[in-house]
């Protein structure tokens, strides 16, 4: 039985999508198609790929409409009756059929303060307990794919690029400030340059995460109330106006 | 190999390569909050059959009876309860969707502009006082609680009618529903980085743990709680009119 892949063939400037006939075998994914075509049909396809086990997070596009990573995604979930859509990450600027610049992404990650230790125990180490580090071991499962990005209609359909961080680095600022052992606070960088305000938690990057993390429960809304704690809870703020306090460093 | 004309990134709304049937969870979800919203609305402005022997609306609870008031009591009653459903997170995610259709459904496009403002700006930003609705409407439980008390009194004597258990299901309902709520997951000890480090952050932790476990199914609660109050109310409404009896099972 064959399957059809309508693959988008373009770059910067624009492009179409092609019809491309692959025979089936079990256990076929999305990603073992788009080598069939490479290797029998189009060459000069392009597709950013590396582990073809979920683990890299290379290999995202969107099949069919939804953001997914083509090596995860296998055919037997589609009629083979239709064509099956493949097309790059639509919040990102094309490179080259499937693979696009996803760079905006790492000059994000540099603006996020890093962690910042407590002073370590007398005898020069620190300690951590598994309740403690817990939480924080769910944001670490991230492989950085970038679907939780690109499905955000914050960043796709309202392109707050410039304001606005997006969910993959919620969930990295959750790691960092719900760590036992990092004291630096990230609520104004949250408030101010990522814009978590901006985030009306719509629950979409929960729905592709291919990791199952909850970003919108875990992550995000535990950030904007802590967000809430030292902007907007008008009894904190009174209290500080009282006691002359500053939020947290 | 065939060459179909189309283009990336589609402006117009709706536009999607979704195959499933996506607009049909954002219709359902809208449908079915406005007809309880309406329901709600229509039950509070009644001021009558709410309140027949032991069984009292969870609409018009806790009870006032002064006449005094320039507006039904249901109104001020509901009031907290109703915008601590409004400031929701899950109700939130559900009207935006449904509503606001920003956006309609994942990857599917919805009306574009960089003048969206999120929560950033009047109303949304009051999304942000969520917690403050929790405390009062977290006020309202041992009211309910001592309805379900007063569910059991048939005349001075224990019993158990069909009116009884709809109402403790309700108050049921309405205790996971606050007590999985996200603000009060992050009151009861998410606020806190390290929970090992003192009896207190301990017992806090432990809280917390039962929070999130309830928080998973925030939704669930979210409408049963919905359904039930409106049950709960209709039930009453019924029995109070004369329209069913109540059957007694103990």
């Amino acid at each position: 039985m064959d399957a059809v892949l309508r693959i988008f063939r373009g770059d910067a400037q624009g492009g179409q999508f092609q019809d491309y006939t692959v025979p089936l075998h079990e256990g076929m994914v999305v990603l073992d198609a788009i080598h069939h075509v490479q290797a029998h049909a189009a060459s000069d396809l392009a597709c950013r790929w590396n582990c073809k086990a979920g683990r890299c997070g290379s290999c995202s596009a969107e099949v069919d409409g939804k953001p997914k990573l083509m090596c995860m995604t296998r055919m037997d979930e589609f009629q083979p009756s239709e064509p099956i859509t493949v097309a790059p990450l639509k919040a990102f600027p094309v490179i080259k059929d499937l693979v696009c610049d996803v760079s905006w992404n790492y000059e994000v990650n540099k603006r996020i303060p890093p962690f910042h230790p407590k002073p370590p125990e007398p005898d020069g180490t620190w300690r951590m307990q598994q309740e403690d580090i817990d939480r924080v071991q769910e944001f670490r499962k991230c492989i950085e794919c970038f679907l939780c990005q690109d499905v955000c209609h914050v960043l796709r359909d309202h392109e707050k690029k410039d304001s606005f961080a997006g969910p993959r680095f919620f969930v990295r600022v959750a790691s960092l400030e719900m760590h036992p052992l990092d004291v630096a606070s990230r609520t104004a960088y949250l408030e101010e340059q990522g814009g978590i305000g901006l985030c009306n938690i719509t629950k979409c990057c929960t729905e592709v995460c291919p990791e199952s993390i909850r970003i919108t429960d875990n992550a995000i809304i535990p950030l904007k109330e802590r967000v809430v704690d030292d902007f907007y809870d008008p009894v904190r703020l009174a209290w500080r106006w009282l006691t002359r306090r500053d939020r947290a460093p | 190999m065939m060459v179909v004309s189309g283009e990336l990134r589609r402006p117009r709304f709706g536009a999607t390569e979704r195959r499933d049937a996506w607009w049909v969870a954002p219709l359902l979800q809208g449908l079915v909050l406005a007809s309880l919203i309406a329901y709600a609305n229509w039950a509070a402005f009644q001021g009558t059959n709410y309140h027949v022997g032991g069984y009292l609306s969870p609409l018009y609870s806790p009870l006032i009876t002064v006449d005094w008031l320039p507006v039904p009591p249901s109104f001020i009653i509901l009031l907290p309860p109703v915008l601590f459903r409004a400031t929701c997170y899950y109700y939130r995610k559900a009207y935006y969707r449904s509503y606001f259709l920003d956006p309609p459904a994942c990857a599917v496009a919805e009306i574009r502009g960089t003048s969206y403002r999120g929560e950033t700006a009047f109303p949304f930003v009051l999304q942000n006082l969520h917690r403050y609705l929790f405390f009062i409407t977290f006020l309202y439980l041992p009211f309910l609680w001592s309805d379900v008390v007063h569910a059991t009194n048939f005349g001075g004597s224990f019993g158990i009618g069909v009116g009884t258990l709809i109402i403790l299901l309700n108050t049921s309902a309405l205790t996971l529903y606050s007590f999985s709520c996200h603000s009060a997951r992050h009151l009861i000890g998410g606020n806190l980085d390290c929970f090992s480090c003192s009896a207190f952050n301990r017992a806090r932790h432990a809280a917390w743990s039962r929070a999130s476990v309830l928080n998973e199914r925030h939704m669930l609660f979210a409408w049963l709680s919905f359904f039930t109050v409106c049950g709960a109310d209709l039930y009453v409404r019924l029995v109070a009119s004369g329209a069913i009896v109540d059957p007694r099972l103990l």
